[in-house]
């Protein structure tokens, strides 16, 4: 085909491109109408369903959300209820510590307050006994001195007042020391009250602690109970923290069980055999050296469920304490056994590397390296084997943030696939929108192209209604003339 | 870790299955002891070496002269499958590299050269071994020299045979005119190929053993 097979007078191009044009004009423009209904049907059959789409994924967005919400909030009740129950223990085994105490302690401060109350009593200031003498020291005042014998007698009452003044003041200090002993007394009992009092104090501050923290978390329950907005951000942002750090955690233990597959891969090819393959680059050995991660992984994981610090088994929960014992230290045994065959197959290792260095250094035929002595020299292989019976106890661990991720995975997965449909509802209502937009674009083009015939179109219909209305007008004036001659 | 994700990935997909194919790899090296080429014995103990230290346990090799007749089982020095335990395996390499050592030690000069006897006797013994990946390595200027009552002119079945001539010296004919080298080269090729082995290469520089050897 070539470039002028279009052309209807190939020696004259512009003509057959002005022919074919206006061909085309009148064919389009004939065309017109059912061109208009084709794209706007069109329009209509692309961006219908894909408004009913955008729309129903719209309303299974909402509903995903409102059933996420419902599983979180039902997270956070079992959960908070839980924490308060934890709480209300705390509380329970407070109050049972210390009110069990409490009638002793409260006797003791009895006796200590009764003692002092005696005390005090005791050391009470009993004023000095009024002096009957001094009636008579008045009378004889009033004696008229002046002979010997009255001044004689006067000296001798006077040394009697003086000694007995002396007595009655040596008695009364005596009295007062002996109060002051008393006094001095009473400072253990204080001591003994005071600590008493503090101790009491110091108790119900913990209790008021433990009532604050019950109040606290009592509050959340309230909240998630009444399904506020504001309890299923704060549950979210919880479980979206809860999933970050735990992934992390469940990162670095993987990191954990990498180095503990290098260290067992290699000594499993004595036990298995290195010559057999899974794959092209899979040897069994080394699927052996996982499956062994694999089974630590799980004792670790039943151990934290009998030990109950995870609840990711129901059943196992459930358990009769007995069995659940058993079941604990079944675990715990297998567990063990693994890190030590672990840490001989750690020991294992060493030994084949340095065998083969050894081979490959006599294949070579260079000196051997001189080999570490000593205790020095067996530092790598100490090394190895302890870690190789540490870290199944280590990977025992991950049953936690196991857990963590398991139940916090849900409420994030279902907030990103929430957040995804509405997503692809918002793009599905755009496209929608863009079609049926495109259609009338199309439309408006087709006009474009045609301009001309609608113009003539236009300008035809625009001179037919100037026709008509002068007809009309002529007409009118004909009906007026022949009712004005009718009306004469 | 990609390697940990994957072996974990990977058993829970295989976990019923294994690999049926066997992903043992098998060796033959064929030292060329005719003329002055037994000179160059010890270069192919390097080789030899070389393989010990990189085959795996579960792979064989064997190590054989080309003489004036090499069709036979008499002229295979050592040969051995090693153990799938490791520690087994090095102590059977061990025994190789002493029997080896002590054949370059001890070799002879042959009158004849029967490559073809040899490569007919190596492919016999690759095909034994069920290996999946079998290799023909010959150590010899790759001048055949048969007596007359010798017959090679037979079709051989090298297939799934990866074969590597080693250390090709040139002869003093090929430095006169390199045509006879490259002729001569070219010529073994087209035979091997005919014969069905899966690869012909040659190397001269021993450094280069790694990069194709290495490959399974």
């Amino acid at each position: 085909m070539t470039a002028q097979a279009w052309m209807i007078w190939p020696e004259n191009p512009a003509l057959s491109f002005v022919t074919l044009a206006v061909l085309g004009m009148v064919f389009l423009y004939a065309a017109r109408r059912p061109v208009h209904e084709l794209l706007y049907a069109v329009g209509a059959l692309v961006g219908g369903p894909l408004r009913i789409g955008g729309r129903w994924l719209a309303a299974t967005a909402v509903a995903m959300r409102q059933r996420n919400k419902a599983v979180l909030l039902a997270h956070g009740r079992q959960e908070v209820g839980s924490r308060i129950e934890r709480e209300f223990e705390r509380v329970e085994a407070m109050v049972r510590r210390d009110l069990q105490g409490y009638p002793t302690l409260q006797r003791k401060l009895l006796d200590e307050i009764t003692r002092i109350e005696e005390d005090y009593r005791k050391c009470g200031e009993v004023p000095p006994p009024p002096p009957d003498w001094v009636e008579a020291v008045a009378a004889v005042a009033n004696v008229k001195s002046g002979s010997e014998m009255v001044q004689s007698i006067l000296e001798e009452i006077k040394r009697s007042v003086d000694k007995m003044h002396e007595k009655t003041l040596g008695e009364y200090r005596g009295s007062c020391e002996t109060r002051h002993k008393i006094l001095e007394g009473f400072m253990p009992f204080w001591r003994s009250v005071d600590k008493t009092l503090t101790s009491v104090d110091k108790k119900l501050a913990e209790l008021q602690n433990g009532a604050s923290a019950v109040d606290a978390q009592m509050e959340k329950y309230e909240a998630i109970n009444a399904g506020t907005d504001k309890a299923e951000q704060m549950l979210t942002v919880s479980a979206f923290t809860q999933f970050a750090v735990a992934l992390l955690v469940m990162l670095v233990a993987a990191g954990g069980a990498f180095i503990n597959f290098k260290l067992i891969a290699l000594p499993m090819s004595e036990m298995v055999g290195a010559g057999d393959y899974l794959t092209s680059s899979l040897r069994t050995s080394e699927v052996a050296a996982l499956v062994i991660i694999l089974v630590e992984a799980s004792m670790g994981l039943f151990l934290m469920e009998a030990l109950r610090i995870t609840h990711l088994f129901p059943r196992i929960a459930s358990l009769a304490e007995h069995l659940r014992r058993r079941m604990m230290w079944i675990a715990l045994v297998l567990l063990v056994t693994l890190a030590g065959v672990e840490a001989a197959l750690a020991l294992m290792r060493d030994m084949l590397i340095a065998d083969k260095q050894a081979l490959l250094q006599s294949l070579a035929t260079a000196a051997p390296a001189a080999a570490a002595e000593g205790w020095v020299g067996r530092i790598p292989t100490a090394g190895q084997m302890l870690l190789g019976f540490i870290l199944p106890f280590a990977l025992a661990f991950i049953a936690v943030p196991l857990e963590s991720l398991i139940h916090s995975s849900r409420t994030v997965a279902g907030v990103l696939f929430a957040g995804l449909v509405d997503g692809v509802a918002l793009v599905l209502r755009i496209a929608s929108n863009i079609v049926r937009r495109m259609a009338r674009v199309l439309i408006t083009i087709y006009d474009v192209v045609i301009v001309l015939p609608l113009l003539a179109e236009h300008f035809a219909k625009a001179r037919l209604g100037t026709r008509r209305a002068a007809a009309g007008k002529r007409r009118g004036a004909v009906d007026v003339d022949d009712s004005a001659h009718q009306v004469r | 870790m990609i390697r940990c994700l994957s072996v974990f990935l990977l058993t829970a997909a295989l976990a019923a299955c294994g690999d049926a194919r066997n992903h043992a790899q098998a060796v033959y090296v064929l030292v060329d002891t005719s003329g002055t080429f037994v000179q160059e014995a010890t270069k192919a103990q390097v080789v030899v070496n070389y393989l010990l230290g990189t085959l795996q346990p579960g792979d064989s090799l064997a190590v054989a002269r080309v003489e004036s007749r090499s069709f036979t089982e008499k002229d295979i020095v050592a040969k051995a499958t090693f153990d799938i335990r490791p520690s087994q395996a090095n102590a059977q390499k061990r025994a190789f590299r002493d029997t080896t050592d002590g054949f370059v030690r001890s070799v002879k000069s042959s009158r004849y050269t029967d490559i073809t006897g040899g490569l007919l006797q190596g492919a016999e013994f690759l095909n034994e071994t069920g290996a999946g990946t079998k290799t023909l390595i010959i150590f010899s200027d790759m001048q055949e020299e048969l007596d007359k009552i010798t017959m090679r002119d037979i079709p051989m079945n090298l297939k799934n045979i990866r074969v590597v001539a080693v250390n090709v010296v040139k002869l003093k004919t090929d430095n006169i005119d390199p045509r006879r080298y490259f002729g001569r080269l070219e010529a073994w090729q087209k035979r091997v190929k005919a014969a069905g082995a899966t690869e012909w290469v040659v190397i001269n520089d021993l450094e280069r053993l790694d990069a194709v050897l290495g490959r399974r």
